[in-house]
């Protein structure tokens, strides 16, 4: 039976992971590949790197951190942050990432999603949507890092771009994000309901309750979380065997 | 000297990795010659099949995978290059496959609460063959990394060598002579995964 992921994500700033990764037995807590080890030995079932280098010039680290990455670590890997075009994905697919996420560049052009897809493989396209409340039962996107609203609906974008050629969607709730209270389980099952590609909850997630509402009342495929990780608050063997014993399924 | 066959389709860089692991002469090449050459050879790939068919024509790779198979060397397809091991693929229009394997390849039907793709860590049940040592050490209902929306559905029963469960059963690995295929991605399923890319080096 196919299982509920549980996937931990990094944000990478100039090749290194910043939101202080607080582990007692890295070397080396900053360096993202030390950081993606870690999680392989914890039997994490994917890993995000989010890349929030700002600078153009620097961007290549990311591709350095991503080719190290895959040298030593064999589980699936999924980078997003300022993708533009598909040279960019092409990059960093032959640096070793499994999955590629795109967010702003898709919405300010679609085409970008499709021929991605098409060259590529939806199976390693994902889009990210960041979604904020606009009302009840609705959301509106946000790009730019949450920063600029479209007027776009989150569910019609998502539906969208799942008929062009999205393989998976990674879906934040700007409400919720850092905020520890929990996944906005509305919209998940939202879109866990209306979609038919797997969707991934992000935004929120403060304890082990909280991760398994959002497989259980929202319907997500796969749950992302940093914080409740990076921190040690609980370890993904904690979540998985919580999520077990409440009859989730999951890979221990 | 085990030749991962480059036909511009998907991540080799980590499938070479993960062979690099159990042995030292691992290379990623699109070379007939190479392909002819090697001790082994392993099809990756993810992506369209029809578009996979058409590269491994242009770069004229068809023969030496099949006078390779023919001689009796070890082969090994994951995901996609599995799936180009058999006859025909209803992906698109019904297109031909290299036919080393007699079978199809199908697409999962929509069912309510079955996304697509099959996304994510599913378990695999071993059918037969307990003499099958590319399975050696790996459990029957270990889990391993699956990212697909076709799957293979071989003529021959006794070629499978493990299912796994999405909306019903399908054939997640065969086994027939020399030849290998997996649909999930033993170098993207951990410590289990390796044991199988290691089991595959261990051949003779």
């Amino acid at each position: 039976m196919l299982t509920k992921r549980i996937i931990p994500c990094l944000d990478v700033k100039d090749g290194r992971v910043v939101k202080g990764v607080k582990f007692l037995n890295l070397k080396d807590a900053g360096d993202p590949v030390e950081v993606a080890q870690f999680y392989d030995n914890e039997a994490a079932d994917e890993i995000v790197f989010l890349d929030i280098t700002a600078s153009f010039e620097k961007r290549n680290i990311m591709l350095d951190v991503v080719k190290r990455t895959a040298e030593t670590v064999f589980m699936p890997l999924t980078v997003g942050g300022g993708i533009r075009n598909l040279e960019d994905i092409r990059q960093l697919l032959k640096a070793g990432a499994d999955k590629v996420s795109i967010n702003t560049a898709a919405v300010k052009d679609i085409e970008l999603v499709k021929k991605a897809s098409e060259k590529f493989g939806s199976q390693c396209i994902v889009v990210a949507i960041d979604a904020k409340r606009s009302g009840k039962g609705k959301w509106e996107v946000y790009i730019h890092g949450g920063r600029t609203p479209t007027g776009i609906d989150a569910v019609r974008w998502g539906k969208k771009v799942e008929k062009i050629g999205a393989g998976e969607i990674l879906l934040t709730s700007m409400d919720k994000d850092g905020t520890k209270d929990g996944y906005d389980i509305e919209l998940t099952r939202k879109f866990s309901e209306n979609l038919n590609i797997p969707i991934i909850a992000s935004g929120g997630a403060g304890n082990l309750e909280h991760i398994y509402e959002a497989f259980t009342k929202g319907k997500a495929d796969a749950a992302l979380a940093a914080s409740i990780f990076h921190y040690k608050e609980y370890s993904i063997r904690e979540v998985k065997e919580y999520l077990k014993k409440r009859k989730v399924s999951v890979r221990i | 000297m085990i030749v991962i066959i480059d036909y511009g389709m998907g991540n080799l860089r980590s499938v070479q990795k993960a062979f690099e692991k159990f042995y030292s002469n691992v290379i990623v090449s699109s070379s007939a010659k190479d392909i002819l050459n090697s001790d082994k050879l392993i099809l990756p790939g993810v992506g369209a099949f029809k578009v996979a068919m058409d590269e491994l024509k242009k770069r004229g790779l068809i023969k030496p995978i099949k006078d390779s198979i023919a001689k009796g060397k070890p082969f090994l397809g994951i995901c996609l290059g599995l799936q180009l091991l058999f006859s025909e693929s209803e992906e698109g229009k019904k297109i031909k496959g290299l036919d080393i394997i007699k079978g199809r390849v199908k697409r999962f039907k929509e069912k309510p609460g079955l996304k697509i793709p099959h996304m994510g860590w599913n378990n695999i049940k071993s059918a037969n063959s307990p003499d099958n040592n590319i399975l050696n050490g790996v459990a029957s209902g270990s889990y391993m990394y699956f990212v697909h929306s076709y799957y293979v559905e071989p003529k021959d029963k006794d070629a499978i060598l493990c299912q796994t469960d999405y909306g019903g059963n399908f054939t997640s690995g065969i086994h027939k002579d020399n030849v290998y295929g997996f649909q999930f991605h033993p170098e993207k399923s951990q410590s289990i995964g390796l044991k199988i890319v290691e089991n595959f080096v261990k051949l003779c």
